[in-house]
């Protein structure tokens, strides 16, 4: 198969970017796509040019490192499956058989203020990192492993908390949005660890401080376009939005700091 | 105070306050078309109704007043949140496309805004009487009904609502005139389609999206929730928008 591929060229933070023109050639259709870009910054390599800067670990679609919004869709566009679902994956689980031969793709790094570029492709995702510090934890004794299922948690609840565990911090909820809104990523952080028994004491002070750090990273607001649902490699769903924006509220009703100067020690 | 700035200032807050005032404005579009059709009925009908919105001062400006809060908060906020999400955004994408959102979800601030000035023309329209006048140019405040008998009001062509003596003649303003004679204007009736329009996909849109943003979803009440903004719109743009078509067919005269 044979590609035309527009990539966004950029040498560093501070650089002005550009599109560039590549042309991939002799490409397998079983390829992943960034096995394709692996063959093009070969020949890239080999001919003195710079090589395409783009994330990834795994290759396997969990850890989301991997992103590029390919022809305008985080981790790519996506194939209606056989059973009428819209297929739900990462960049390096998009094959190049998906794509048509000839084809021309526009590849571009994650687009959010928040979301500073630091080389070519690869963004700076440290604004997630830095909201997760905010509240995205629960406090645990350390000692003597606690007994298995001490604590019961209705089944319910453990696959819903684990429905929205699934996201992997990859942030296409917020490269695809229109408003580049984190939203769904800190919805599912909030949601996982506020549903399940373990993350009641920090509840109040999760949410409020979650939001407050998204805000001051510069994200977008929620317009309610779905955009982030449509695009998520996890299927999380905008439910945990509503859950987000209620458990906000809910907290408002509670006390977020200690008032009293301690007890009897 | 800092307690209660915070989270009005935050990015939940900010779309708290949308989804209320939303709400509120749903609610007076709900309860002015409820009104408008009362056209249906008769010139009694309407004009009763009418005469009872104003007849209490007190209460017609407190409304008013609280109404055009609730809408100035409504537009500001709406375009502070716009301009905020547009800059979260520096550097757009060379190739733009959307997964799902409707064209109704993206372009809220587009049909917000040809509402904003709907609202200003109808205002000009019905409740100054600056836009059009009657085919004997008459500006549509000065139509007037006056009490015959006990209980019949008649229309009076020849007198003016406001060179009247509310003390000595028992009259009122005669709305179902003023909008039958109103929409008698092609131009007139095809402007407020168009206003319909434009409000339909507002709502289509808000509709739904209150409850999300005001926590009011999950998963058992999913499709309820997508449906009622549809709905809604599909409601409120059949109920107003029959108004303009009866006087264009010559239903209501």
């Amino acid at each position: 198969m044979k590609f035309t591929l527009h990539v966004w060229r950029q040498s560093g933070p501070n650089a002005r970017g550009e599109m560039k023109q590549y042309e991939a050639t002799g490409v397998n259709p079983d390829m992943s796509f960034l096995e394709m870009l692996d063959v093009v910054n070969q020949e890239l390599i080999a001919r003195g040019e710079e090589p395409i800067a783009f994330d990834h670990d795994c290759r396997e679609g969990i850890c989301g490192s991997c992103g590029i919004v390919i022809n305008g869709v985080p981790h790519g566009p996506r194939r209606r499956l056989a059973n009428g679902k819209i297929e739900a994956k990462t960049t390096c689980q998009t094959y190049m058989r998906d794509f048509t031969d000839g084809q021309h793709l526009w590849l571009e790094p994650w687009r959010a203020g928040a979301f500073p570029v630091i080389k070519d492709l690869v963004v700076d995702r440290s604004a997630f990192d830095r909201i997760m510090q905010a509240g995205g934890y629960i406090s645990a004794n350390t000692g003597g492993a606690p007994d298995g299922n001490a604590i019961l948690i209705p089944k319910r609840d453990q696959e819903k908390a684990m429905d929205a565990a699934q996201c992997i911090g990859c942030g296409a909820c917020v490269a695809a949005c229109k408003n580049a809104s984190a939203m769904l990523f800190v919805a599912a952080k909030v949601s996982h660890l506020g549903i399940l028994p373990q993350g009641q004491p920090e509840r109040a002070q999760r949410v409020v401080r979650m939001v407050e750090q998204m805000d001051k990273e510069g994200f977008g607001n929620c317009t309610n376009y779905m955009e982030c649902e449509a695009a998520c490699p996890k299927e999380i769903s905008r439910q945990f939005i509503a859950r987000m924006n209620r458990d906000y509220l809910w907290a408002q009703t509670q006390d977020l700091e200690t008032t009293s100067s301690g007890g009897a020690g | 105070m800092n307690l209660l700035v915070k989270p009005v200032r935050s990015s939940l807050g900010k779309k708290y306050a949308m989804a209320v005032t939303g709400l509120l404005l749903i609610g007076f579009v709900l309860g002015h078309m409820a009104g408008n059709l009362l056209i249906y009925l008769g010139p009694d009908a309407i004009n009763s109704y009418a005469h009872a919105l104003k007849s209490n001062p007190g209460l017609l400006w407190t409304a008013r007043i609280g109404l055009l809060l609730v809408f100035v908060i409504h537009v500001l906020l709406g375009v502070t949140l716009a301009l905020e999400n547009r800059a979260a955004r520096p550097q757009r994408y060379e190739y733009d496309a959307t997964l799902r959102a409707s064209w109704a979800s993206r372009n809220m601030m587009l049909t917000g805004l040809v509402i904003l000035a709907f609202v200003i023309y109808h205002l000009a329209h019905f409740t100054l009487g600056v836009v059009t006048t009657t085919e004997d140019n008459k500006n549509y405040l000065d139509l007037v009904e006056v009490k015959q008998g006990l209980k019949t009001y008649v229309p009076e062509p020849s007198l003016n609502l406001s060179q009247l003596d509310p003390n000595q003649v028992d009259a009122r303003h005669d709305v179902y005139r003023m909008v039958v004679s109103g929409f008698q204007i092609w131009w007139v009736s095809v402007s407020y389609w168009l206003a319909m329009a434009f409000l339909g996909l507002h709502l289509w849109h808000g509709g739904s999206s209150f409850l999300q943003t005001l926590g009011l979803n999950s998963f058992r009440y999913a499709s309820v929730v997508r449906l009622i903004g549809p709905l809604l719109a599909i409601l409120v743009v059949i109920g107003n928008s029959s108004i303009p078509l009866a006087v264009m067919l010559g239903l209501i005269k």
